[in-house]
């Protein structure tokens, strides 16, 4: 077997921790797998081509900017920080759990598209967290603010991720059943929707107690 | 018959009102760049593979060289954004909800009803196709209700892609490396690499291996799409369930759930730990990552046990 091509992924691994443009990474990594792998530039660049072609529905999303920019002009962000403000008992433990179990649970409804970075993280997950977070700690330096906004982002995929799976009519459940069946294991959606459950539910208690802890770390008085 | 096709056609316009706008902010790399990707999207299914190559290497070698920079277009000062904030009150969130309110009431609405009869809708991608449509509805409808400026929606945006950058298509690219990842076969080497680091009977270790190249492939891949059938066809059928007896809705739910485990550590999923870092304007582009170590990791150990637990354990 040749196992030349790996080197690509080797390339892919240094480039991102040596912190270079990651598009710049990305393509000499496809190039060089390719050539490693017997095919000439042309056909590479023509694979590459094809494949970023057919993957433009991906880029679409980005037509949400316009509608969350103009929101935000009119104080979208300030809005999301008042309403927790007014909140009394809230703290950003309590709001990244309930939003966290609010994603998982509208994820296995096949809700998939309420929340997502650009439309709901930004705008309104991540003040409100700050906002919350600053109303029990007071004003945070800049590492905690960063923290609170990447624990933000993190709690919606963890949310999504282990949510989606519990609904059967979805991509990654198809993709297993039609793997199982080529190989003779016919099986239901249904069937392996219901074993995203025990995941789920790990996922839950061990994220939720994760917002928890540092919510309770943020309190912590530094020397 | 609505189709991506026309999706495609709304994206290009916008990428190209940015590259126009930059162009007029004299950001000469910014207008190539937006202007090359609205190029792609309006023309990119009528061009050859190599035209469409040649795109590729035009949009990373304007993002490799430093063109593209943060822009900042006139915008409402902080103070400004709180007197406005207090007097719209929470009527703010509702355009904000136009556009998830329309995909998935208007999914299921479409699936539910004869509606999908009238094939309105290219089949299967009704959802993205509403999303579109969700955002139009939700610009309208904030235009006529804050009446700003005209420019002021293009502009907002432009500052919002421009903050996000090269960030913006580098999904789409990874998408692309993994067509050619796997047009040169690598799943099938680190497959065959993964069967080979099989201890000899024992099962716990055949599933802890399994869901370690779960986990690994889908980091290298930044996506368990592409781990899944290679792990499956490596270890999961032929030993977990055909030697070892294991039941296969199990090991096939929780072996993909131990790869999005790898998902949330790797740069290369990027549109979930990259982009989000550049939306929020973090300084560390790996933040979000470091936050979600210290769940995966755990998580992952939840899912071998409920493998062995489940699919062995229990069902023998």
């Amino acid at each position: 077997m040749n196992y030349w091509p790996l080197l690509g992924i080797a390339l892919v691994v240094i480039g991102f921790a040596l912190r270079f443009n990651p598009l710049l990474v990305v393509v000499t990594a496809a190039v060089a797998t390719g050539l490693l792998a017997g095919f000439d530039f042309v056909a590479v660049v023509e694979a590459l081509g094809k494949a970023f072609n057919d993957n433009r529905y991906i880029s679409v999303t980005w037509i949400i900017l316009p509608v969350i920019g103009l929101l935000e002009r009119h104080g979208l962000q300030q809005r999301a920080r008042a309403l927790i403000e007014s909140v009394r008992g809230a703290t950003m433990g309590k709001l990244l759990t309930i939003y966290l179990l609010f994603r998982q649970i509208t994820a296995a409804l096949g809700m998939k598209d309420i929340g997502g970075h650009p439309q709901a993280v930004r705008p309104l997950v991540a003040p409100m967290a700050e906002a919350a977070a600053e109303k029990s700690h007071g004003k945070l330096d800049e590492g905690d603010r960063e923290k609170v906004l990447a624990m933000s982002a993190a709690t919606d995929n963890v949310g999504l991720f282990f949510g989606e799976d519990i609904f059967f009519a979805i991509a990654s459940i198809l993709l297993i059943q039609g793997v199982f069946e080529s190989s003779g294991y016919p099986l239901t959606p249904l069937e392996l929707s219901v074993w995203a459950i025990p995941t789920a539910i790990c996922a839950f208690f061990i994220h939720s107690w994760r917002i928890r802890a540092l919510d309770r770390r943020l309190g912590r008085v530094r020397p | 018959m609505i189709t991506y096709e026309w999706l495609y056609w709304l994206a290009g316009a916008f990428f190209a009102v940015w590259a126009i706008l930059s162009l007029r902010d004299q950001r000469s790399g910014n207008a190539a760049f937006w202007g090359i990707l609205s190029g792609s999207f309006f023309l990119g299914s009528h061009l050859s593979d190599l035209a469409n190559g040649i795109l590729v290497l035009a949009l990373v070698g304007i993002a490799g060289l430093g063109g593209l920079n943060r822009s900042d277009p006139a915008t409402t000062t902080l103070q400004e954004r709180e007197t406005l904030s207090s007097k719209l009150g929470s009527k703010l969130f509702f355009p904000a909800l136009i556009v998830p309110v329309t995909a998935v009431a208007g999914t299921l609405l479409y699936n539910y009803t004869p509606l999908s009869e009238t094939g309105l809708f290219e089949a299967r991608r009704e959802t993205l196709i509403l999303f579109g449509i969700g955002v139009v509805i939700a610009l309208v409808a904030a235009m006529v209700w804050l009446k700003p400026p005209v420019l002021a929606p293009a502009e907002e945006g432009r500052r919002l892609i421009d903050s996000i950058g090269w960030a913006a298509i580098l999904p789409q690219m990874l998408a692309a490396l993994g067509a050619v990842f796997a047009l040169a076969g690598v799943g099938d080497i680190i497959g065959g690499l993964a069967g080979s680091a099989i201890p000899e009977g024992s099962v716990f270790l055949t599933v802890v291996v399994f869901a370690l190249g779960m986990a690994l492939f889908t980091m290298i891949m930044g996506n368990a799409f592409a781990a899944f059938p290679v792990m499956a066809a490596a270890i999961g059928i032929p030993l977990l369930v055909e030697t070892y007896g294991g039941n296969p809705a199990v090991i096939g739910a929780v072996g993909m759930l131990a790869g999005f485990c790898g998902t949330l550590l790797t740069p290369m999923a990027a549109n979930f730990n990259i982009v989000p870092a550049a939306l929020l304007e973090l300084k560390d582009q790996n933040a979000v990552i470091r936050q979600q170590v210290g769940t995966a990791v755990p998580l992952w150990v939840c899912n071998v046990v409920i493998v062995y637990v489940g699919a062995f354990l229990l069902w023998n």
